[in-house]
């Protein structure tokens, strides 16, 4: 089970409150964790992955295990604590504006 | 007795306001969407229980959400209220954000690339839906239009989006340049006596006119003059914040430019200018009077680089002889130390008798007018920016 973490306004769209819990297979990878949560709450198609191109969104970053995964390969297999569920994978909305 | 209701988008939801054909007392009911740019919310002629509204976030994206029983509760087309969100083999339904340009084979318009600030060729890329136009004529039928530049149309609800490629392949796409706001197709009118013809505008490209319901189009921008582009009388380029026509006579076509006030009676082959004694002629909404084919209001706004009314003073100005001669509308409306600005939907008319104006402001005011403009009140004053206003009459 991993636990995902998403920001407020993405929580109202897909009606969720908290972390949300996610089967995915082994290894769980950033494109994995994402399909399974979009196809649990396929109302955040196109609001984290560019619906045509399955890029990051230029203003969204994904935190794990206090490392920045933005960059990373999204087949790269995630750190074991995010994979076995003691760490959440957070997906933040970047800081924009003053 | 007939009744009101005021579609208010803003940079942070939604905002419907009510009240009844008197429209002296209002019900404001919102934020829907809080916190999200809520860009355009327009409701069905035939079905006014249906409104459509373009919901959007610079961080995540473009959301399409639909009403059918006039605002009460919201739902993205493609997802009902209530049903599975995924099809039985567990694939996702969120079909209703997706804006994919038209590059198949079927549609013949590569994907080819538009100019771009530094002057070099840039490829399209979907941004958000700045205005959603529903049909005159079927509930299910409403178009789209985005930034970067293109027309969409979804004939189930919203469900689904395709692109109208004839008119950003028509030929002069590589010609088209994002304005500071960005390459917006902003303004979509569909003639109520032929709904094959349509119009659109887009920043910075100009007007653009169909005869076939959206296949084919061609540019129809001959008459505007645009000092701020290299060659000022070129056949695409021009920044054409908003068009509007009277549906009793759509050959006629007004214009709000980045400057100049301009009219068409040729369905837009030939334009002139009509900004005769305003105090400014740069502005962004024009809106034709409901009853009235010649008359026609705008808010002037100081210049291209003040964004805000001459002298402080928030004054819409109409002209009752289709452009030239403009007369301030300023009862009820700050006449010192205003400095918002309108923006392009931002205003629009309903068609009770006497005829009601409407405006939003960048300060979050709602301003109506049950006489034709004549006076003004705050329907609310303190909203986010207002992005747009839409009315809509029902029993």
């Amino acid at each position: 089970m991993i636990r995902v973490v998403i920001p407020y306004h993405l929580k109202m769209l897909a009606k969720v409150s908290g972390e949300i819990e996610l089967d995915v297979a082994s290894p769980a990878t950033l494109r994995s964790v994402l399909d399974a949560l979009e196809a649990k709450h396929p109302m955040l198609c196109g609001t984290i992955r560019d619906q045509t191109t399955g890029k990051r969104r230029p203003m969204i970053r994904f935190f794990a295990c206090e490392e920045d995964w933005s960059n990373e390969s999204p087949d790269k297999p995630l750190p074991e604590k995010i994979a076995g569920g003691a760490e959440p994978l957070l997906v933040v909305g970047a800081i924009a504006g003053g | 007795m007939s009744r009101i209701r005021v579609l208010v988008g803003t940079r942070k939801g939604a905002f419907i306001l009510a009240s009844d054909g008197k429209r002296q007392q209002w019900a404001v009911d919102g934020p829907h969407f809080a916190g999200w740019e809520i860009y355009h919310l327009k409701g069905s002629l035939v079905d006014p229980n249906r409104i459509y509204a373009s919901q959007n976030s610079s961080w995540f994206g473009q959301i399409i959400q639909r009403s059918d029983d006039g605002g009460k509760t919201w739902h993205q087309p493609g997802t009902p209220a209530g049903e599975p969100t995924t099809t039985p083999e567990g694939f996702p339904k969120a079909e209703s954000n997706k804006f994919v340009y038209d590059t198949s084979a079927s549609s013949g318009h590569t994907l080819t690339t538009h100019l771009w600030y530094d002057g070099t060729q840039h490829p399209w890329e979907f941004k958000r839906v700045w205005h959603l136009e529903p049909s005159l004529t079927d509930p299910n039928t409403v178009y789209a239009g985005v930034e970067d530049a293109a027309m969409f149309r979804s004939t189930d609800g919203g469900q689904s989006w395709h692109e109208l490629s004839g008119l950003r392949g028509h030929g002069t796409g590589p010609k088209w340049q994002p304005g500071a706001g960005g390459m917006g197709l902003h303004s979509i009118l569909i003639d109520p006596k032929n709904h094959q013809r349509m119009f659109v505008a887009i920043s910075a490209a100009g007007c653009f006119r169909t005869e076939d319901g959206g296949k084919n189009w061609k540019p129809i921008n001959r008459g505007l003059r645009s000092p701020y582009i290299p060659d000022p009388d070129a056949e695409v380029g021009h920044c054409v914040h908003r068009i509007a026509l009277h549906a009793s006579r759509p050959d006629v076509l007004f214009m709000q430019k980045h400057w100049d006030v301009m009219r068409s009676d040729d369905g837009g082959d030939n334009w002139y200018e009509v900004s005769g004694d305003l105090p400014t002629d740069f502005g962004f909404p024009i809106e034709v009077h409901a009853h009235e084919p010649d008359t026609v209001f705008v808010v002037p706004i100081t210049s291209d680089s003040l964004h805000y009314p001459p002298e402080g003073k928030l004054r819409v100005y109409r002209s009752r002889s289709g452009g030239n001669d403009w007369e301030p509308m300023t009862r009820g409306l700050p006449q010192e130390n205003c400095y918002v600005n309108v923006l392009r939907d931002a205003t629009c008319v309903d068609s009770l008798d006497p005829c009601g104006v409407y405006f939003g402001t960048t300060g979050g005011q709602v301003y109506a007018s049950a006489d034709g403009g004549e006076s003004w009140n705050a329907i609310v004053r303190d909203l986010p920016a207002v992005l747009s206003v839409e009315v809509q009459e029902f029993e």
